[in-house]
């Protein structure tokens, strides 16, 4: 297998609605990574474009359709599509084009258009469920994350402030993101206090739908070698899904993550995830999320992850900051798109070119990971500095 | 150095797009979908239809699952029996909702979560409705049984059961 490299990542502002078609946000996206690679596009050998559902564009075949803003014309070009999960599984793709020597470059493009559909996203998030033993209930997809939360509050004795402190945090931290739509400077007790969405999930425990495409570029050790000195490699992948049968399986621990952190901690060859990790961006659509899924990454134990956050552990100047791009909370939640605060963020951090939002503490080695369908996937990327 | 510098991105508020402001293109898709509902969900609709669970168990991991499949998908078996559960069982988490499934917000709250049911494998079950209890009674580990529609309404759907209630003391 071939070392990947990467060179560059872009994105565009993060908002409720944006003027540009998918295809113009991705082209916009896709020039940024170019740019600050040093490369063009006939430097590209392939293109891999991640896009979450069709149901919100209304389009299918998006793919085809967001293929030339991807600069996928006359190359070898796929999309892939994990749920929530394409975030972090979409440079995944790419680095296999590079590792399995089948090419030397290869962009990246994540794009997501919630925007187009009405009344709600929600209500095409509706045709995700079983058609036979959910969806004749009418569920909304913030159901899952409520079922799910309570039962992981319930199993440890976690308390709500324990886990709106995400919010607070994030939001915080997107005040340093240029693309931010929801970046402010909260307390607790807001939180607390906000709109009653679906107990125990309320307002502020949510990530903002949005229109939003990111993009990176990766390439092998030899070709990266010769445009920098400074090399961030990805280090290891992992993915890994559960059952369909979700009311079967007990939501309070991310088994499947953990089967994604696993697979990418021995590609890494990482021993001890809790000491080795100097920076985590793990996915966090919803407060809870970050903290379910930190011990889902292995970076706790079940159970400790809001205690950290309680400590100050995962804030940007902590042992352990996770998130310190703004995530999902703060900066917005693009499905696919969110690869520019999840991947993107921790090749930036690990580069030093983080800016306003960089971690101090000399970060060797990141993790990022996303989530998505019917809380059964997990896709997991680490990143080591040269 | 921040990056990403000068993202680019054109913001449009709501008020925009109503007002015209902007053009926009829409469409409206008609489209209808008839599912086929398979072997074993089939015959799980039809005993819905006489108020009945039913299941199938693996012989190889001896799991009895529900909802019921032909195949176990960790044995990579077919499953080898019917076998007919409970109604009632054990609440494993809930939520009570203010929001329809396209985001509206309703003043009635749903209850909705995730019911195991009895005689099935450990957290094997199915996600529905409760009512019949409340914010403050309504607790994760909660016994409770189906209330099912009577017999003339029913039509081999999951809603056939209403919803889920609190078991009574000495009811089984
Ligand atoms: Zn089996």
């Amino acid at each position: 297998m071939r070392k990947v490299c990467v060179l560059g990542g872009g994105m565009t502002i993060f908002r409720r609605r944006l003027q540009e078609t998918g295809k113009e946000m991705s082209y916009e996206a896709t020039k940024m990574a170019l740019e600050e690679a040093g490369l063009e596009l006939k430097d590209v050998d392939s293109v891999v474009m991640g896009s979450a559902p069709d149901a919100f564009d209304g389009i299918h075949m998006k793919g085809e359709n967001l293929l030339d803003g991807a600069g996928g014309a006359g190359k070898p070009y796929l999309r892939v599509f994990v749920g929530g999960g394409t975030a972090v599984f979409t440079p995944i793709a790419g680095w296999w084009h590079i590792a399995s020597g089948m090419a030397d470059v290869c962009l990246v493009v994540a794009e997501e258009k919630m925007s187009s559909v009405f009344p709600h996203p929600q209500s095409a998030f509706g045709h995700i469920w079983d058609p036979i033993l959910d969806r004749p209930l009418k569920p909304n997809l913030v159901w899952i994350f409520a079922m799910e939360m309570n039962r992981y509050m319930t199993v440890h004795g976690i308390k709500k402030e324990d886990i709106a402190r995400v919010a607070v945090k994030n939001k915080r931290n997107a005040l340093d993101h240029p693309c931010a739509q929801l970046a402010a400077n909260l307390t607790i007790d807001d939180v607390l206090n906000s709109e009653m969405m679906a107990w125990p999930v309320q307002r502020l425990d949510i990530s903002p739908p949005s229109d939003g495409a990111s993009a990176m570029i990766l390439a092998s050790e030899e070709v990266a070698k010769k445009l920098t000195d400074d090399l961030v490699y990805l280090d290891g992948a992992g993915w890994c899904i559960d059952s369909t049968m979700w009311t079967d399986r007990d939501l309070y621990f991310p088994e499947y993550v953990a089967g994604a952190a696993k697979m990418a901690y021995k590609m890494a060859k990482i021993e001890n995830p809790r000491k080795e990790i100097d920076v985590a961006e793990p996915y966090d659509p919803f407060d809870y999320k970050e903290l379910h899924h930190m011990e889902g990454l292995l970076l706790c134990d079940k159970g400790e992850a809001p205690i950290l956050t309680r400590e100050g552990v995962t804030e940007r100047d902590g042992d352990l900051p996770v998130c310190p791009s703004g995530g999902l909370l703060g900066v917005g939640n693009p499905i696919a798109a969110t690869m520019g605060i999840k991947a993107c963020e921790i090749y930036w951090q690990l580069a030093g070119k983080a800016g306003k939002r960089q971690v101090p503490n000399d970060p060797q080695v990141g993790i990022c990971q996303a989530w998505g369908d019917l809380m059964q996937y997990g896709s997991v990327l680490i990143m080591r500095r040269g | 150095m921040t990056k990403p510098e000068n993202p680019k991105g054109v913001e449009l508020s709501s008020k925009q797009m109503k007002e015209g402001d902007v053009i926009v293109n829409k469409w409206d898709p008609r489209v209808k979908y008839a599912w086929a509902t398979g072997e074993a969900i089939s015959r799980f609709l039809e005993e819905m239809k006489n108020g009945k669970l039913i299941a199938r168990k693996c012989d190889s991991c001896k799991r009895i699952l529900f909802p019921p499949r032909m195949f176990c998908e960790e044995c990579f078996k077919p499953t080898t029996e019917w076998v007919y559960i409970k109604d009632t069982g054990k609440i494993e988490t809930y939520s009570i909702s203010y929001l329809d499934k396209d985001a509206r917000r309703i003043t009635d709250p749903i209850f909705v979560g995730v019911v195991s049911i009895d005689g099935a494998s450990e957290k094997m079950g199915i996600m529905h409705y409760f009512d019949e209890t409340t914010k403050e009674e309504i607790s994760i580990g909660m016994p409770v049984k189906a209330v099912w529609k009577p017999p003339e309404e029913r039509e081999g759907a999951i809603t056939d059961i209403k919803y889920f209630r609190p078991l009574k003391e000495g009811e089984e």
